[in-house]
């Protein structure tokens, strides 16, 4: 599936702590939402910090997509707020969505254009270089196989996708880094890659918040695990985790 | 915000030109209503005279509609609507740039249905074609800026499909009755330029004030 193996290395230029405006500090405050009479997240407060990979743990339907989506600004509270930081100074709107960077189920690429031109694309809209060096150079970071880069996206493998996807996600060199199910599709390898490569951005100063079921992969990487049980945080602890340590959690507190 | 706005709408119209799926389709089901009028109604130049601008519009209307719904299919494939929305620009430059994308198209529909008409009916639909070319240019913004703004809106919803123009065709009445009024006024016998230019005055009012409308209520409709 993984044709070429990720530079986890030249990935920590992908995030860049220390800039002007990255966000170093989000404040999820008693963030509630509700879907008509459907309760997605009952007063979930939590706090994500620079250089910290948080494990969002949890059953399907326990509310993890929804806390992404609203610390994302892509959903709407009913209730609570998220307030984003940078050197203790609060951020807003466009500065906010300019330091985020989405992995979500779906690849948020489009089919009909190449992966050049998916990223070429996104870079106008995030005022980034799009010159080829700078395209080709992410490209290399997440491992594309440069013979596909010229290719209708839709033609893709799943692996591939899932690495566009990620160039996508790093264009911008986030502050923020939040991802929805990024092992989903991937095989053994990819996965392990995939996660070598989350604690590179961790490493390189990035808030990384990652929503899985796969904890082999986030094993000694996630240092930050919250679980939530249908929409209310059940667990917040801050620490390293080994395979067996995370397992364990999950089984005591996501049930 | 401009520049944003060309940027999104260039990526719909550059997909758009590779696949050439919702023009040929938009394009081919216009055609196809203006070959069913020509058999279902008697080639009479008082009826075609009157009868002709409420074809035009109606082909632009469904023809449109399929349009619409399916440009913001393509938003939903790959949930790239979303990544739109992440981006750090104003989320109206979304907004417009999906709605200049759909007016382009709305345009290519109209450059089929205007001379099947004309050659199909003998409609004389080409005496005023300064005049006509405007009321169809503000149609097809008109229709483009209401109809982004509800097809956007749909986006998650199932039934969008059926829903679409149950929502959309209330709001487009005054732009049909002043597309169908004015096209009328262009191609009567003897062309009458002033009742032309008041609905093509009333066209620019209704595109201006649902601009105003859209821009206003576009980012709460489309954040879940």
């Amino acid at each position: 599936m993984l044709a070429r193996e990720p530079d986890s290395a030249s990935l920590r230029d992908a995030a860049r702590p220390g800039k002007a405006g990255a966000i170093d500090l989000v404040k999820i405050e008693k963030v509630a939402k509700r879907y008509g009479s459907e309760r997605a997240l009952a007063g979930v407060s939590l706090e994500l910090r620079a250089g910290s990979m948080c494990a969002l743990l949890g059953h399907n339907g326990a509310g993890k997509t929804t806390l992404v989506g609203v610390v994302s600004t892509l959903v709407r509270p009913t209730g609570g707020q998220v307030a984003y930081e940078s050197a203790g100074k609060r951020v807003e709107g466009d500065r906010v969505r300019r330091e985020i960077g989405l992995l979500a189920h779906a690849s948020l690429c489009y089919g009909e254009l190449s992966a050049i031109e998916n990223l070429e694309f996104f870079a106008g809209l995030y005022g980034v270089d799009a010159s080829a060096p700078a395209i080709g150079k992410l490209l290399d970071q997440v491992g594309l196989d440069p013979r596909a880069r010229g290719r209708a996206a839709r033609t893709y493998s799943r692996g591939m996708v899932q690495r566009l996807a990620l160039a996508r996600a790093l264009l911008a060199q986030p502050s923020l880094v939040l991802l929805d199910e990024p092992f989903t599709g991937l095989d053994r390898g990819g996965a392990l890659a995939l996660g070598e490569q989350l604690g590179a951005l961790r490493d390189a100063g990035a808030i990384v918040v990652v929503v899985t079921h796969d904890l082999e992969a986030i094993a000694g990487r996630a240092d930050h695990v919250a679980i939530l049980r249908r929409g209310q945080l059940v667990l917040e602890e801050r620490g390293a985790y080994s395979y067996e340590q995370l397992k364990d959690l999950y089984h005591r507190h996501a049930n | 915000m401009l520049r944003q706005a060309a940027r999104v709408a260039w990526k719909d119209l550059r997909i758009e030109l590779r696949s050439r799926e919702i023009v040929y389709t938009m394009a081919f089901f216009g055609g196809l209503l203006v070959v069913v009028y020509s058999f279902v109604f008697p080639v009479d130049p008082i009826l075609v005279r009157a009868a002709v601008p409420g074809m035009l519009w109606v082909s632009i209307a469904f023809a449109g509609t399929i349009g619409l719904g399916r440009a913001f299919d393509r938003e939903r494939e790959n949930d790239t609507m979303r990544a739109l929305l992440l981006a750090p620009v104003p989320r109206l430059s979304v907004f417009l740039g999906k709605a200049i994308a759909i007016a382009a198209l709305v345009l290519a529909v109209t450059a089929v249905c205007v001379p099947a008409l004309a050659l199909l009916l003998d409609a004389p639909l080409f005496a005023e074609p300064g005049p006509l070319v405007l009321v169809l240019v503000l149609g097809a913004i008109g229709f483009a800026i209401v109809g982004t703004v509800f097809a956007a809106s749909l986006l998650k919803v199932r039934s969008r499909d059926v829903l679409l123009p149950v929502v959309l065709y209330p709001l487009l009445v005054p732009l049909f009755v002043a597309g169908t009024s004015a096209t009328a006024a262009l191609i009567a016998e003897r062309a009458n330029l002033a009742k032309a230019w008041y609905w093509i005055g009333f066209l620019g009012l209704y595109d201006a004030a649902f601009l105003v409308l859209s821009l206003w209520v576009f980012e709460s409709l489309v954040i879940e």
